[in-house]
């Protein structure tokens, strides 16, 4: 079962990942008709600690948790007394002292919230660690396969664009290996990490190896904060080769999604008319968004009966 | 174990029959009058007492089902996700006298649960319980104001409504069980 944190899909198991998603069926249900008081998290408290920019992660777990009836807190690093110097460790350990009961962290270093779960007593869940892993994005993105294909088994997945900064990749990655899934990625040589092959992807040589007879196709935004000069030559170079058009989608599979965890940079991973194409989720993907991490909140904080003090 | 039968089909008539009287002579009259059912049962209570109203007296009274999934008292201890819909009624009730319909009165908790629900969606006059049957084991301070059967039984009987709509014939039968107290809703 689900553990005090939820870290990165590379060491959560099968099994969990589907307790979140079955869990989250329920939660979509309700919250398509417009139900969102659940009293589960009543006198808990989620803070959302994020040292980097965010617009839908940081609302959609706000919002999870308040639908839930849970208390939040939002601190960004450039507003809080991380400007003054104080440590990761020394600001969970202050939120603890506060009795707050979980702790969603983003952060520029893979790993951080790893370090901030072992030093605090509060639930964390990795809202995106620098390189690493997003996990809820991962779990969002699974839900809304799943609700379309019924199962992952055979589904064929190709993830384009910049798969190396990439944390949503690698968690997508992680789970669907797990989950039965084929995933097949492509990007230009200089944004494909190293290795990714030997935890199980393929990676193709063309976009359209990639997309022939893909279920879903995904797109990752292209992350030019964190170039540093030199990986392509330009954005309208890079979606001349290497991003999606609707003629491009026609080798996909006729019933295929278009996802992408956004922000979208239009017209360079993916045409408008494919963003906003009939095969496109991405605007089905913020709802499930929400339900997913509904569904973890609510199951984290059934391991925290009793609150602060017995975690 | 084996079911013994209290009420046949036209023991049910009769009843629901005699309430729809009973709900006119309490509200003289029917101004101002609305029926609402908790789901599913209850909703089809109301369904034929509003039938029986426009039969008898010739009045389309207001009718709608209510869904208390939100609105149950175990939601956080039984830890779990309701399967709950959206209420719409279709009339407003402010200033309304609303009959609560229900099949089987026991606990009472499904009923403060209605309650709550009703007040989410406005102002009623007043709310009257009408039940088919009362079987008692109360938990609440709950009393029915329009009884079709007092049937007390322990907490190791159990009652089954049947309904034309949902089992094909309408019945109401008695069984043991060896769960007990486990289905307060």
């Amino acid at each position: 079962m689900l553990g005090k944190d939820l870290l990165g899909l590379w060491d959560t198991s099968a099994e969990d990942i589907l307790l979140i998603l079955d869990t989250a069926v329920g939660m979509k249900k309700l919250l398509t008709q417009n139900l969102k008081k659940l009293p589960h998290l009543q006198g808990r408290t989620v803070t959302t600690l994020f040292y980097e920019n965010s617009t839908r992660t940081r609302c959609s777990f706000e919002l999870a948790a308040k639908y839930l009836g849970a208390g939040t807190v939002n601190i960004s690093a450039s507003s809080s007394s991380v400007q003054k110097g104080e440590t990761l460790i020394d600001t969970g350990k202050t939120l603890d002292a506060m009795k707050n009961d979980v702790i969603v962290i983003r952060h520029p270093m893979g790993g951080a919230p790893r370090l901030l779960a072992e030093n605090v007593k509060a639930s964390v869940v990795n809202g995106g660690d620098g390189m690493n892993e997003h996990p809820t994005q991962a779990l969002l993105d699974f839900y809304t396969m799943r609700e379309k294909f019924g199962s992952f088994k055979g589904v064929k997945v190709a993830i384009l664009g910049d798969i190396k900064h990439s944390r949503v990749a690698k968690s997508n990655l992680f789970g669907l290996t797990k989950l039965g899934a084929d995933v097949t990625m492509y990007s230009p040589a200089t944004l494909m990490p190293q290795g990714i092959d030997r935890m199980g992807a393929k990676i193709a040589r063309s976009r359209e190896e990639a997309l022939a007879g893909a279920n879903v196709v995904m797109g990752l935004r292209i992350q030019l904060e964190r170039m540093h000069g030199g990986l392509f030559p330009s954005l309208s170079e890079y979606a001349k080769y290497y991003g999606v058009s609707e003629e491009h989608l026609k080798l996909a599979d006729r019933d295929c999604i278009v996802m992408h965890p956004g922000p979208v940079n239009r017209g360079v991973e993916f045409t408008t008319a494919v963003i906003d194409g009939e095969n496109s989720e991405i605007n089905e993907q913020v709802l499930n968004g929400v339900a997913v991490r509904m569904a973890l909140l609510f199951l984290l904080c059934k391991n925290r009966q009793g609150g602060n003090e017995s975690a | 174990m084996a079911e013994r039968i209290l009420m046949d089909g036209a023991a049910i008539a009769r009843t629901l029959t005699r309430l729809s009287h009973e709900v006119i002579e309490k509200n003289k009259g029917t101004e101002g009058l609305c029926l609402i059912g908790i789901k599913r049962r209850g909703e089809i209570v109301a369904e034929r007492i509003a039938a029986l109203l426009q039969k008898g007296y010739g009045v389309q009274v207001p009718c709608a089902g209510i869904d208390i999934g939100m609105y149950r008292d175990d939601l956080v201890s039984g830890y779990f996700v309701p399967d709950a819909h959206v209420n719409r009624l279709g009339f407003a009730i402010d200033g309304k006298k609303v009959v609560l319909c229900d099949d089987v009165l026991h606990t009472g908790r499904t009923v403060r649960a209605a309650i709550e629900a009703i007040f989410d969606l406005g102002r009623p006059a007043s709310v009257r319980l009408l039940v088919l049957a009362d079987r008692g084991g109360r938990q609440m301070p709950v009393c029915a104001d329009l009884v079709g059967k007092n049937i007390p039984t322990s907490s190791s009987e159990w009652l089954d409504v049947r309904f034309a709509e949902l089992e094909g014939e309408d019945s109401l039968g008695i069984r043991r069980t060896d769960e007990t107290d486990n289905e307060n809703f």
